[in-house]
């Protein structure tokens, strides 16, 4: 058979083409499969809990979100008490560590001298990269009895307030609402701040200069023209924290002393959904076990829409940076 | 007269802003340093060599053996699950879905994951791992290492998408561009020239992945679930550094409470000293492509 | 023989020179070329004969198209959404731009240089030989062989024989520009497209380029693409002017530089824009 060299070459050349496409194609299908893999934890969250639960969400219904019951006894549940207990916890936190972030970011765009923002930035993410049970264990030895201590003063200067004094009274354990938002407002500190340094740093210097020059203090420059420019940003970045903050679970089980309690008080202890799963799971069987997965089911819709909305606003500074 | 007043109130005003400011930044460093000094304090006084040497027990003579093999074992299942899929997920989002709707949803929906409740991920992976598990081998199988490590992956999973893809889309078009003319194929352009111009970034995600996902426990609670022996196979029980210091922190006894420090101190340098590395390692590799 | 919209009237001085030099037969030759951005055309109605083992310079105004052009003959505008190209562009008898041409033997026939060197992070060995082994499998030693063979084409052995197991990434500007041309010669193809290869290198650097294209041409059909007029003066043997996504003037480069047909094309060899 007389065979062409050159014939050879483009008939392989050819085939080579071929198969290379064939290759793409795979390639592409298997990187395709992995990333569809993250929707599929996601959908796959909540529809094992959803199915996980369906016993008492489907079961009870309405009733298991307006009940304060919670029996394993009689089989009766509600989720108010948890649902309270992480409303509770997480405003607390927010209402500290809002304040507290705005004034890092603050510091370490505007105020402190070039040489510190790196280390000072670098030590408060630290902060979110030490493990939650660490913030549990700090939180349950050194916090309580800190908490302990203080708490009477609480009672006895802001209890005294009419109306808001119902907040602060109550035993002095140190265990409760207010210590779990403290210690929930110190872990979702770094997440806040960092986000906000970053929307900060957005701002474009034009923008700052030109309110420098006509006169204007740093606080001026930060609340006339750095925060409005940034808002949609910075409340994606607090939505973030909330977000945080409702799903937590270690840092707070140890410190809110596991009571189905919903009361006035702040110095009162209490449950979150996070930690009733956490403290009840290993030890619950049946229709208790169906009621701890609804929680969860709960607690992962809610976090979700939290971090939509926070990463929906978030994405709208993005948006107009690349514009 | 008047002018100097308001200028005089809006210099205070600056000036309490500024001093609030640094004392908030003053207040978040102080908060980390006692959450570190109580912890290498309390930690270093409990550190003992007989925690390498016992297994975990409700009495004084407990240990953290057991509880560290297994965590080592399901941290590297979980790395090993986690970081192909991720490295190749954020390989799609940042070369082939960069500008696409998918792309978009599913880049959204991994930032979203990367904040997700980790409880709420031990739920899932009990409901479809534990659960069937138990069904299929009428109760043989139940809580073990490997849907420990399931759930694990999961939290690490969205940190490696979000870095690959961050970092593969610092690479410039022009060496795509490059390897296209000679003829490549993407998929070995992709593997054999983009992921190595990107590698330091991609190494960066997977130490911060881990650095993630081996300080969690509430995913393990009811995947992995603890074990007071030591095991080594992922379809047994299995025990951890943050389930041991759970477990031990619940007890009132407080020789395990020294013990759950001496944990708790081993696995914040582990984790302390990962996400540094993390940071040092992509600062002095970071190579600039232009 | 010659199409393309300006040369139905060539005029008499150059129509004599023309019927002289234009010898070697087209290697590509390009007809009714359109190409969109999206709804924006970029390039309109183009068409020319490419000669073989010459050096065609394509010069005019940023944004004319010159680069558009170029990026069509070995199809890389491909890997983008959205860009397409109509009409003919003829290798060897055959259409490129046809979908069933397969794009794995249209870039082994034709080789690119971009603006900026780009390196591959590898050795510098390794960045010549990657591209080799996907087309051909070669023994170690004419692997071996094939590397040195193109440095040595790219006029780079001598200053790397001695690193070629270091990263490519250590190279000065000027010698990574010359790896990369090694690396598409090391593939052996037909026709070198160079796009600003010199725009990113000092005067130094430039001129070794510029060596190289002279030496090259006896192989190699070249298309280049400067904005730098002296530069096509010097290099090429013919040189076409763009404007405007537009084809206005192809011809012998010296008389596109001494006698333009037409009057943008004076205009901008003049310096009066651009």
């Amino acid at each position: 058979m007389p065979s062409n060299p050159a014939i050879a070459v483009i008939r392989n050349a050819d085939q080579r083409s071929r198969a290379d496409a064939r290759h793409d194609v795979w390639f592409r299908g298997l990187l395709k499969a992995c990333a569809l893999l993250v929707l599929v934890a996601l959908l796959g969250a909540a529809f094992s809990t959803l199915w996980g639960g369906r016993e008492v969400l489907f079961g009870q219904g309405l009733h298991f979100l307006t009940s304060d019951a919670w029996n394993p006894v009689s089989g009766d549940y509600g989720a108010l008490a948890p649902i309270f207990g992480t409303l509770v916890t997480s405003i607390i936190a927010l209402i500290l560590a809002v304040p507290l972030s705005f004034g890092i970011a603050l510091f370490l765009t505007e105020i402190a001298p070039t040489w510190l923002r790196g280390p000072v930035a670098t030590a408060i993410e630290l902060l979110a990269s030490i493990p939650s049970i660490i913030y549990g264990m700090w939180g349950l030895f050194v916090f309580v009895p800190f908490m302990a201590r203080v708490e009477p003063g609480l009672s006895a200067t802001l209890g005294r307030i009419p109306l808001l004094g119902k907040l602060f009274e109550g035993p002095p354990i140190g265990l409760g609402l207010l210590t779990a938002g403290i210690v929930l407002a110190v872990m979702i500190l770094p997440f806040v701040s960092s986000v906000m340094r970053e929307v900060f740093q957005t701002v474009p210097n034009r923008l700052k200069e030109s309110s420098y020059a006509l006169g204007s203090t740093t606080w001026e420059v930060v609340w006339d023209i750095v925060l409005p420019y940034t808002r949609s940003a910075v409340i994606g970045g607090i939505f973030l924290g909330l977000g945080r903050a409702l799903g937590e679970t270690m840092a707070v089980t140890f410190v809110l002393g596991n009571a189905y309690n919903i009361t006035s008080s702040l110095l009162m202890p209490g449950t979150s959904i996070s930690s009733s799963i956490a403290n009840e799971f290993n030890e619950a069987v049946g229709t208790h076990r169906s009621a701890l997965i609804a929680l969860g089911f709960l607690l992962f819709v809610v976090t979700f829409i939290v971090l939509l909305v926070s990463r929906l606003m978030l994405r709208q500074l993005a948006r107009r940076e690349g514009a | 007269m008047m002018a100097l007043d308001i200028y005089a109130r809006r210099r205070a005003t600056n000036v309490v802003a500024m001093l609030l400011s640094g004392l908030a930044a003053a207040v978040g460093l102080a908060f980390l340093i006692w959450i570190l000094w109580i912890t290498v304090k309390n930690g270093l006084s409990a550190m003992d060599f007989k925690l390498f040497t016992k297994i975990t027990a409700y009495a004084d003579e407990g240990g953290l053996a057991n509880a560290i093999v297994g965590s080592l074992i399901m941290d590297m299942i979980a790395l090993a699950i986690c970081a192909p899929v991720g490295v190749l997920a954020g390989t799609f989002l940042a070369e082939y879905a960069n500008r696409t709707r998918l792309g978009a949803v599913i880049r959204f929906l991994n930032d979203i994951l990367l904040s997700a409740p980790s409880i709420v991920l031990g739920l899932f992976v009990y409901v479809i791992i534990v659960l069937p598990m138990s069904n299929l081998t009428h109760g043989a199988v139940s809580f073990s290492g490997l849907a420990g490590a399931i759930a694990l992956a999961l939290i690490g999973l969205p940190v490696i998408v979000r870095t690959t893809d961050e970092m593969l889309q610092l690479v410039p078009g022009t060496l795509r561009e490059a390897a296209l003319s000679l003829g490549i194929p993407q998929w070995k352009l992709t593997v054999q020239v983009l992921m190595r111009a990107a590698v330091s970034g991609i190494v960066t995600g997977v130490l911060l992945a881990l650095a993630r996902l081996a300080g969690e426990t509430a995913p393990l609670l009811f995947t992995a679930f603890g074990n007071n022996f030591m095991v080594a196979n992922p379809l047994d029980k299995m025990a951890s550094i943050p389930v041991a210091i759970y477990q031990y922190t619940n007890d009132p006894n407080p020789a395990l409470h020294a013990i759950a420090w001496a944990g708790a101190l081993l696995i914040t340098l582990f984790v302390l000293l990962l996400s540094l590395s993390a940071r040092w390692y992509l600062h002095r590799h970071q190579v600039t492509h232009d | 023989m010659t199409e393309g919209t300006t040369l139905l009237n060539p005029p008499p001085a150059s129509a004599q020179t023309v019927a002289v030099t234009v010898a070697p037969p087209p290697k590509l030759t390009v007809r009714n070329l359109n190409f969109f951005y999206g709804d924006t055309q970029a390039l309109k109605d183009i068409g020319l004969d490419i000669p073989e083992k010459r050096v065609t310079a394509i010069i005019g105004p940023s944004g004319c198209g010159k680069s558009t052009l170029l990026r069509v003959f070995n199809r890389i505008y491909a890997i983008y959404p959205n860009q397409r190209a109509l009409g003919e562009a003829i290798l060897d008898g055959e259409n490129i731009l046809d979908a069933g041409y397969p794009v794995h033997k249209l870039r082994s026939k034709i080789g690119m240089v971009f603006q900026k060197p780009v390196p591959f992070p590898m050795t510098i060995f390794e960045n010549i030989a990657w591209g080799i082994r996907h087309h051909e499998k070669l023994s170690k030693s004419e692997m071996d062989g094939r590397v040195e063979q193109a440095l040595r084409r790219a006029a780079l052995w001598d200053e790397v024989k001695d690193k070629l197991k270091r990263s490519a990434l250590g190279l000065s500007g000027g010698q990574q520009q010359r790896l990369c041309i090694a690396r598409s010669v090391a593939l052996k193809p037909e026709v070198l497209l160079l796009d600003e290869p010199t725009s990113a290198l000092d005067p130094i650097a430039t001129g070794r380029i510029e060596q190289l294209i002279e030496e090259l041409k006896h192989d190699y059909t070249i298309v280049i693409v400067t904005h730098n007029m002296q530069q096509a003066a010097r290099v090429s043997d013919r040189t076409a002017f763009m404007y405007l996504g537009e084809l206005v003037e192809f011809d012998e480069t010296e008389i596109i530089f001494t006698k333009p047909a037409k009057r943008q094309t004076e205009d901008y060899i003049s310096g009066r824009f651009g």
